[in-house]
């Protein structure tokens, strides 16, 4: 118990500033708690649904929540089950077997709500486009707020992503 | 057939001697070279396609994939078993209408799945397969249409809507308490998605059935008719946390066919590359694992040590995955004298927090607690289902590419290969931290050796068709990539092989007697990758 305690003492706050060119993005991210304040309360619940998704969009998801970023600071937490989301984070160019429950995810979620397609596949289909077993695009299944390009995109163009389409609300 | 006890790969007999084995029991073979990259080719008539695989298990040889590949009015099939020392590539032929073949499944439970998927995709049936429901297809196109055949465009003829899969059926659990809990195909946590069917008796699971291929996306229909260079687009996104091994043995397999020779430093390089993907996902997923027990604490470390390492690999290789940086005849980017000092520098770094936090790990009483005997997979049942990578290898199945059948640049390299007895979770997280070591040694001896010379030999598309088996040890394991390119280059088939497709039985097999709450701790010490089952 004591070298964990004694590790966690000389790991000291990871939190960074971020780097110069994403100085704005403290402001941003203050901004954002407004701009979440005004759309859903007090913080927003995102619900990340991969429909077909090569998992390296899952990946920097759990990126932004490690030390370096820490995403919660900003109001924004990931939650199990869409019932309790306000934004719908999806990746993936849309399975035709995902199909389905992409749309039964939307569905159960309730109003007001966002939908994000974060990535190249979710925005227009990536790679995989339109075929037999791929609806391509998100917005092809349901209606979709603002995308996020990026094969994947980096934990700051996630969170930027984010706040873009947070203020366009 | 089978002895009662597998013996492992490790006592099964060397890649040359498996002719001679095959025709002194009975099964006539012939010598081929039409496909480049397997130690041996072997067609087989389609008569004997059991009983090979019957003498295979006879002598511990381990089922490694099939695949087919349509060429109207027959169908393909190839089979890869691997031996002591290389991989055997076993081929044969049905009649795409009305064909069968004998199943390999009763001597190797490792071919259920893909055989099932065979008969989705090819409209070809395996007689005697023990279990006769589709695999990878659910309703988004119908029964009587088969993907992989040529005839079958790539667009396919969709509903608009396809309709959820509620037809599959499980195998039905009754009895007096006993209760049965679906769960997924969207999940609760950051991950992807699969459905798994638990039968629980109070806490504990009796049985797990899963059901794949919710992520689907015709990975293999949608190559066919690219070039080498769409080619590798699609295979870096087989799944994004293996992008170097999928891309690396991608290229393999073409630079095989067309036997073009890869520059010793860009070899270098990708070797570079590989060991910095597993490091990256042991790390992250040693912290994945003890979150799931609620040890936080690591999970902060490791995920701390991950993003580092991840921006390391951007500064250097320009993407944090490094995707896209292998290619065809080398890699796409060199590594400037800087850069090898930035990443020796994050070596010597990382080797000391390492050394620092894996003895915390494993003298935490609590977490370890937690972890031994809990998803225990016994060495008999890994070697049986065939597992792979860290899996066989807590599971006292230390077989590793890298040594055992080593490709370039792994020759003449000393490859530790980290075991564990037990099988347990503890195990599997032990084995992947040894692992995490090994791989440091490996990057230093690569980054201080890196040969002088170009970073990629240019691809020139063949003068006649041609095949090619790319054999590549990835983080999860070893990982397999056929491509067959047309006399002008184009593609005319990829069959990408995650070792998923054999880690993924291991998680049924290992969950038995496990209580439900721990069932996110042992998917994540397997860690199956759903794309890259699914493709």
């Amino acid at each position: 118990m004591f070298h964990v305690l004694f590790k966690s003492f000389k790991t000291g706050c990871l939190t960074e500033k971020l780097p110069p060119r994403d100085a704005t993005l403290e402001q941003a991210g203050a901004a954002c708690r407004e701009e979440i304040a005004r759309l859903f309360g007090k913080s927003m619940a995102v619900r990340m649904v991969d429909v077909g998704s090569c998992n390296g969009c899952e990946l920097e998801m759990h990126a932004v929540n490690n030390g370096f970023y820490d995403i919660e600071r900003f109001g924004i937490h990931f939650v199990a089950s869409p019932r309790h989301a306000d934004l719908l984070l999806v990746t993936g160019p849309v399975s035709r077997h995902m199909q389905a429950a992409l749309k039964r995810t939307y569905d159960a979620t309730p109003d007001p709500k966002m939908v994000i397609a974060m990535g190249d596949c979710a925005a227009c289909g990536g790679e995989f486009g339109v075929s037999y077993a791929s609806c391509g695009a998100v917005s092809n299944v349901v209606p979709v707020d603002a995308v996020i390009a990026g094969c994947p995109p980096t934990p700051l163009q996630l969170l930027q992503g984010i706040l873009q389409a947070l203020k366009a609300r | 057939m089978t002895k009662s006890v597998h013996q492992g790969q490790l006592e099964s007999p060397v890649v040359d001697s498996i002719p001679a084995l095959l025709n002194e029991a009975g099964v006539p073979t012939t010598e081929m070279s039409t496909v480049k990259g397997a130690a041996r080719v072997l067609s087989v008539d389609s008569r004997f396609w059991a009983k090979a695989a019957a003498v295979m298990a006879e002598n511990y040889v381990r089922w490694a994939a099939v695949w087919g590949e349509h060429a109207s009015p027959d169908v393909l099939v190839k089979a890869v078993f691997a031996a002591r020392d290389g991989h055997v590539l076993l081929c044969t032929s049905v009649q795409e209408t009305g064909g069968a073949l004998p199943s390999q499944t009763p001597f190797f439970p490792a071919a259920n799945r893909p055989e099932r998927t065979l008969q989705d995709m090819f409209g070809i049936r395996f007689a005697d397969h023990p279990d006769q429901r589709r695999w990878l297809r659910h309703l988004a196109w119908s029964e009587d249409q088969f993907p992989l055949r040529k005839e079958f465009p790539l667009a396919g003829t969709p509903q608009r809507d396809t309709p959820p899969d509620c037809e599959y059926t499980f195998i039905p659990a009754e009895g007096e308490g006993l209760y049965e809990i679906p769960v997924g195909p969207v999940h609760a946590g950051i991950i992807e998605p699969g459905h798994f069917r638990f039968s629980a008796m109070g806490e504990d699971i009796l049985n797990l059935e899963q059901h794949l291929g919710y992520v689907h996306k015709g990975i293999e229909k949608c190559a066919e008719g690219r070039d080498v260079q769409g080619l590798l687009r699609l295979a870096a996104r087989v799944s994004g946390d293996s992008t170097v091994t999928h891309s690396w043995a991608a290229c393999q397999a073409c630079e095989n066919a067309v036997g073009l020779t890869v520059p010793d430093r860009a070899l270098a390089i990708r070797a570079i590359l590989s060991e910095r993907e597993r490091i990256a996902n042991h790390m992250g997923d040693i912290g994945a694992c003890c979150n799931d027990v609620g040890f936080a604490f690591a999970l902060v470390q490791f995920g701390r040590l991950r993003e580092l390492w991840q921006r390391d690999s951007a500064t250097v290789f320009g993407h944090r995955f490094m995707m896209d940086v292998v290619t065809v005849g080398g890699v796409t980017r060199d590594i400037s004298p800087e850069h090898v000092a930035l990443l020796q520098k994050a070596i010597v770094q990382l080797r000391k927090e390492l050394n620092e936090l894996i003895p915390m790990l494993c003298e935490y009483p609590s977490l370890q607690d937690r972890f031994r005997t809990t998803g225990i997979l016994s060495p008999h049942v890994a070697r049986t289902i065939g597992a792979l990578g860290y899996v066989a290898r807590a599971s006292h199945e230390g077989w590793d590419m890298r040594r055992d059948a080593a490709y370039a640049p792994y020759q003449g390299v000393t490859v530790t290969v980290p075991t564990c007895k037990d099988g347990d979770t503890a195990c599997r997280v032990r084995v992947r931290a040894d692992e995490l070591f090994v791989s440091l040694d490996l990057l230093d001896h690569f980054l201080s050796t890196l040969p002088a010379g170009k970073i990629n030999a240019p691809f020139q598309p063949p003068q006649t068709a041609c095949c090619g088996l790319g054999l590549v040890e990835g983080w999860r394991g070893e990982t397999i990539a056929y491509v067959h390119l047309d006399k002008n280059g184009t593609v005319a088939r990829y069959f990408p092989r995650d070792a998923s497709w054999l880690n993924w039985p291991a998680l049924e097999a290992l969950i038995g007697g496990v209580i439900v709450p721990d069932f996110p701790l042992c998917n994540k010490s397997v860690n199956g990758s759903y794309s890259g089952h699914d493709v």
